[in-house]
């Protein structure tokens, strides 16, 4: 699960200023507007190999990120039919993660460099991960809603320009299509059951609906904007595109359910654009630098994971079988 | 058929699943590197699929409660698992010393119910069998190399392993209807599979240069079997019921 790229003012200010061979930078531009794919011995310009990688790298610590706040209720599924369901579906995360390192990997990272990264702050993952699964309504607001966003921006990127990226997130599309039957199923059982069940369920949306108009990103008017991000395939939809499209495939959906959003100002206009109050979006610049409810938590968990790990895989340096098969 | 005993047999292996497979998800999103957080996942869905064929057994043909109200409503005292699988998962040198020594032993039950005199289990058996195949491979690779791989890591396993074999040696802890399951070929008994466990574990762990403990019958980890447990299973289960308590007759 992810969320879209978030460019900063530097980072745009770096996109304008390509320094390049002009005729190199021509043929690799001509083949994407091709269509063709970039695939990892292609020369690329030094800018797209740099934003690519962080953009995976990104995506890669949001599904082992993501993997924390629905894992902690694996050991509390009400039944067995959900408790195998959320299993799987986490463990799902955790293979996306596997499977992006080794996207990244292709770009000239590895996967320890990566996780360093994580650990020490200078790579970000989903805000989105920052909040916490406060019951088990949380869980199937977070399968339904939060994986049916990541899938509209994973679709989207899919169609990118990066052979290894795009391969990826075919397979993971494929693999979120059914956490996504797996959520609303969840969410649908809440919603007509109990009416603790039911205000279980409306209490988890009420807590989900500023992240989720967050895990899109800024605002297009008040965001930086990169040309060349678009022209190379590397970002394919703005921010306010995508959550356009989340909220008119999944706000009338929750509504049938006669569930509401904590939004009145909540409506699609008729031009077909979705309008709703301001999400607050100082709490989001919040969240992304660190001061979110989770953000410690999350970071905590991993540095103990590496940790209490490192034993293991010091061990294994020296392994009597070695395997090299690239996964991307 | 002695039902009685034959509730007894299924009881106690379903609940054996089931808690190792509790115990297995919680790496999930911790293991030492992405691909062991995989691998006791993917170990987690199989035990607790195991449980739920055997408490479908229980249900559908030997007239017991719903596999979901068997697993998520029964009371700490009415469970019969061993005391192995209810510890905690501690760091990963127990956690794979305990998969290494329990999914052996599972692999041996199943292949001994697989000509099982009761049809359905025998069926099941043989299901299970080719699924715990891939557990052991996992269990004796990661052994191996572990306890071959430095000091740390060797001083470690074998630590792991004396602390883990009384509890191990606690699974083949006998029920009180065992030789009526003898009498009737349902299972040839604990005694039969202990024996067999032995040989297969004892060259595993000297070939990677460990040495199997010698423990006292009187530190044996019993009990389970007749429903005393550790202190961890209340936890555990107070952890696993959590949500369907909270409305035990609503659907989820």
């Amino acid at each position: 699960m992810y969320g879209n790229t978030h460019i900063t003012e530097e980072e745009a200010k770096r996109l304008n200023t390509i320094d390049e061979d002009p005729e190199k930078l021509q043929a690799f531009e001509e083949r994407i507007a091709n269509g063709e794919k970039i695939e990892p011995g292609d020369w690329m310009p030094k800018e797209y190999r740099r934003q690519l990688l962080r953009m995976i790298e990104q995506h890669a610590h949001s599904e082992i990120v993501g993997a924390l706040p629905e894992g902690t209720w694996i050991t509390r599924a009400p039944n067995f039919r959900r408790k195998l369901a959320l299993i799987a579906k986490v463990q799902d995360e955790i293979g996306h993660g596997q499977l992006l390192y080794s996207a990244a990997e292709t770009l000239g990272k590895t996967r320890e460099q990566m996780l360093e990264d994580l650990l020490n702050g200078k790579s970000k993952y989903s805000n989105v991960f920052n909040y916490p699964a406060v019951t088990w309504a949380d869980v199937a607001v977070i399968g339904f809603l939060v994986d049916g966003a990541a899938i509209v921006n994973q679709v989207i990127n899919s169609k990118g320009s990066y052979g290894p990226y795009c391969r990826a997130l075919e397979r993971i599309c494929y693999e979120e299509s059914f956490h996504l039957k797996q959520g609303h199923d969840n969410v649908v059982y809440l919603a007509t059951g109990t009416a603790k069940q039911r205000s279980m369920l409306q209490e988890a949306i009420n807590r989900w609906y500023r992240p989720l108009l967050h895990f899109f990103g800024p605002p297009d008017r008040t965001s930086q904007h990169s040309e060349k991000l678009m022209k190379w395939k590397v970002k394919l939809a703005s921010n306010d595109d995508m959550r356009n499209q989340f909220l008119d495939q999944y706000v009338p959906k929750i509504w049938e359910l006669g569930i509401t959003f904590p939004d009145p100002n909540l409506k699609k206009n008729n031009d077909g654009i979705w309008e709703f109050s301001d999400p607050d979006w100082d709490e989001f610049k919040r969240v992304i630098n660190g001061g979110g409810p989770c953000n410690k938590e999350r970071l905590e968990v991993r540095k103990y994971a590496e940790e209490a790990g490192r034993w293991v895989r010091n061990a294994l340096m020296n392994p009597s079988e070695k395997y090299t098969i690239p996964l991307a | 058929m002695n039902t009685t005993a034959l509730k007894e047999l299924l009881y106690k292996m379903a609940d054996d699943a089931l808690i190792i497979g509790h115990r297995n998800s919680e790496w999930t999103g911790i293991g030492p590197m992405l691909e062991e957080d995989l691998a006791f996942s993917s170990m987690a869905q199989d035990k607790i699929g195991h449980a739920l064929a055997l408490y479908k057994i229980l249900n559908e043909l030997l007239g017991e409660e719903s596999p979901d109200k068997i697993a998520f409503l029964r009371d700490e005292n009415k469970f019969k698992c061993c005391h192995l699988v209810e510890l905690p998962i501690g760091e990963y040198d127990f956690s794979l010393i305990r998969h290494f020594l329990f999914d052996h032993a599972e692999a041996i039950r199943y292949e001994m119910l697989s000509h099982s005199s009761f049809t359905p289990l025998a069926q099941l058996a043989k299901k299970v069998k080719g699924e715990i195949k891939y557990h052991t491979m996992h269990a004796d690779s990661f052994l191996k190399q572990l306890a071959k791989g430095n000091e740390e890591s060797k001083a470690r396993m074998q630590s792991a392993l004396n602390f883990a074999f009384p509890y191990a040696l606690g699974i083949f802890e006998k029920g009180d209807n065992e030789s009526e399951l003898i009498k009737e070929n349902i299972f040839a008994g604990e005694d039969e599979l202990k024996k067999q466990w032995l040989q297969k574990i004892r060259p595993i762990i000297e070939s990677a240069g460990l040495k199997l403990p010698k423990v006292e019958e009187s530190a044996i980890k019993y009990g389970g079997r007749k429903g005393f447990h550790t202190e961890h299973l209340k936890t555990l289960l107070d952890e696993m019921c959590e949500v369907t308590r909270l409305e035990p007759t609503a659907e989820w």
